[in-house]
């Protein structure tokens, strides 16, 4: 399907955005994006209040939305031209996704966590095994990079575990196996200023060893300064401009 | 990558809301138990029922219906409406066909047990189960004609030994004024337990029968009966003139429907002879009625025990749209969601089948001797077998069909939901 994309070079275009509109059924349009790029070796901040398309943006990057019309190409695949199985199989071959809060199974064990996409896509779980020799061993490299060493956090059930070290969690569960885009859902909101820096700086580094694509959406602007470039939202997208003064 | 990796996330999810999954399970557990339980006592009272008599050919009395003759003549309920004269009696006994027969009279009791009047070749003829022959515990068959044989029931609920004096009351009642205390009998035997109608006989010799009637000719006790002492009778002909029905054995069992046609056809008396086995079975389609009832009503139970499944589930989807959220974003496809569901529902059935069967077997077998004893229900080979293999298949079958409904709701939650988490 895709998997020529896999040796893609750093510096090609990971996510391109053209002539993008989507509405929900019988409504406005709540999206009208004439164009975005974001490269492969790009860390974006993109910045929007509530109610400025972020959700949405996410669900049509992620294949799971469908445009009303426009394309959205990730690694050079159209997602327009893929079924809804063919999307869902490029998500978790090529994204990893971080949301805002409570990301883990509670009925996995952290390593059990981290391993998941692995069970849903073979070319993660491979590159992972090609990384460090086993899943569990890949899942504790990453883990320990994102700060998580100790041995007995690490058998503690999740549910235990803080909101940053659940989001840290997270985080090395999008990266395992090397997905060459990174998506995080506002995954700081509910961490205080410290952690959220702490984990802003683990989560780029991570990226660039990696090198993967890191697309972070926040209503927090004060984040931006730790990314290489800044969206902002409503400037992008059309159909937020007009109804400005919901923005509270 | 493994296609059933949910089967595995489906029983770590169950475990995680182990509460609510264990009481789902013990619920089908439960409910499976009981179909089960109705089943195997619905199966070893019919086994049990079919095996009341057998060795007998033909059963002979007056006229009446092939169940009511069976019902008294056997599982000694109710009463004949009319006896049978001795000489009609003798002349099938001495029928060329015939290869024995047992003469029965009834109509007395002891405390409650009906009091069988027959001869020694009933002790010797009469067969139960798979042909078993009836054998004495303690005893021997009645030589006098004040010896009495007792089923085991009746000698173990009423403490009786061996050379105990008893009194046979007239009629059937429980509480009778009307004794024949003058003529009192000697327990001779006792019976080994045979789970039939006979464990609840007393059984003495026609001639005893005939014997305490003496001066009851009339149907009450007149003054002329004490001057039948004991002593006295014994010098007596005691041949009685009627009697209530007879047994039949017939040198070739191809006969059988030949001399019914006979018997049937007899003109000095209206008689009747029913195969017991035709009787057995006319008379268990009676019964079935209640049978089918306990059946459907435990089969209900079952699927109340799955509905309970259904509704766990049903609540639980909407505080796990989060979980399917998560799942869809590392790569879950919808139908995924629909087969963990699925998987939940399936793994629930499957181990509360299995729990219940396992249950239901361990509590029959400790309870097995306890249930022949005092039901008279023989539950025969108590062993897993392919029935239960189909009722698992059927309850797992049953669980799916539910299951669709949470399952359903899930994939289009999940379709709706995407990437988003609701709450």
């Amino acid at each position: 399907m895709s998997r020529r994309l896999a040796h893609s070079p750093a510096g090609e275009t990971a996510i391109a955005v053209q002539d993008l509109t989507f509405a929900w059924p019988g409504g406005a349009p709540v999206l009208d994006i004439p164009e975005l790029h974001i490269a492969r070796n790009e860390k974006v901040f993109v910045e929007g209040p509530s109610g400025s398309g972020k959700s949405t943006l996410l669900g049509l990057i992620g294949g799971v939305l469908t445009p009303a019309r426009g394309k959205v190409m990730l690694l050079g695949q159209n997602l327009g031209a893929l079924s809804a199985a063919g999307r869902d199989r490029f998500r978790a071959e090529h994204l990893g996704i971080v949301f805002q809060m409570f990301n883990l199974l509670p009925y996995l064990s952290l390593i059990d966590n981290v391993i998941l996409p692995c069970r849903f896509s073979l070319r993660r779980r491979e590159a992972a095994l090609a990384a460090t020799g086993t899943l569990t061993g890949e899942a504790r490299r990453l883990l320990a990079h994102l700060g998580l060493k100790d041995e007995a956090l690490l058998r503690r059930p999740v549910t235990q575990l803080s909101v940053g070290q659940q989001q840290r969690v997270a985080a090395a569960r999008a990266l395992i196996g090397g997905p060459e885009i990174l998506i995080a859902d506002e995954p700081t909101s509910a961490l205080d200023a410290r952690a959220q820096g702490r984990f802003l700086e683990l989560l780029i580094e991570e990226c660039e060893r990696a090198q993967s694509a890191l697309v972070f959406v926040s209503h927090d602007t004060a984040l931006s300064r730790f990314f290489t470039r800044t969206i902002e939202l409503p400037e992008v997208n059309r159909a937020a401009q007009a109804p400005e003064e919901e923005g509270a | 990558m493994n296609r059933f990796f949910f089967l595995p996330l489906a029983a770590r999810s169950l475990m995680n809301r182990r509460v609510t999954a264990l009481l789902t399970l013990f619920a089908i557990a439960l409910s499976v138990m009981l179909f089960l339980g109705v089943e195997k006592i619905r199966l070893g009272a019919k086994e049990s029922f079919d095996n009341t008599i057998s060795g007998t050919d033909l059963i002979v009395g007056a006229r009446s219906g092939s169940v009511n003759l069976l019902l008294y003549s056997v599982f000694r309920i109710g009463d004949a409406t009319n006896n049978i004269t001795w000489e009609s009696y003798r002349a099938f006994a001495e029928h060329p066909d015939t290869a024995w027969t047992v003469p029965i009279s009834l109509g007395d009791s002891h405390r409650g047990f009906r009091v069988m009047g027959t001869t020694g070749a009933y002790f010797e003829h009469y067969q139960y189960g798979q042909r078993r022959p009836l054998e004495f515990g303690e005893g021997a068959p009645f030589e006098d004609v004040f010896d009495a044989v007792l089923g085991a029931e009746v000698a173990s609920r009423l403490g009786y030994e061996l050379g105990d004096a008893i009194t046979l009351s007239h009629g059937i009642g429980e509480t009778s004024f009307a004794n024949h205390e003058n003529k009192p009998f000697r327990v001779a035997g006792i019976l080994k337990r045979t789970g039939t109608p006979v464990d609840s006989t007393v059984h003495v010799p026609l001639e005893g029968i005939e014997a305490i009637h003496l001066g009851w000719e009339s149907g009450a006790r007149s003054p002329l009966a004490a001057l039948y002492t004991p002593e006295r009778v014994r010098q007596m002909e005691l041949q009685p003139a009627e009697i209530t029905a007879f047994f039949m054995g017939l040198k070739s069992r191809i006969a059988a429907l030949k001399v019914q046609r006979e018997i049937n056809q007899y003109k000095s008396e209206p008689l009747q002879a029913v195969i017991p086995g035709v009787a057995l079975s006319q008379l268990w389609r009676v019964v079935s009625v209640a049978e089918t009832a306990l059946t459907s009503i435990a089969a209900f139970v079952v699927f109340t025990g799955l509905l309970g499944m259904l509704t766990a589930i049903m609540t639980s989807l909407n505080e796990r749209r989060r979980e399917m959220a998560i799942l869809r974003s590392v790569g879950a496809r919808p139908w995924m969601i629909f087969a963990l569901l699925m998987s939940e529902a399936a793994l629930l059935a499957l181990a509360g089948a299995l729990c219940g069967i396992a249950a239901i077997y361990t509590a029959l077998t400790a309870a097995r001797s306890f249930i022949e004893a005092q039901l008279g229900i023989f539950l025969g080979a108590l062993q897993p077998g392919l029935y239960d293999l189909y009722l698992i298949l059927a309850v797992v079958g049953a669980a799916l069909l539910l299951g669709l409904f949470p399952a359903l709701r899930a994939y289009r939650n999940s379709l709706a939901d995407g990437l988003t988490v609701r709450v």
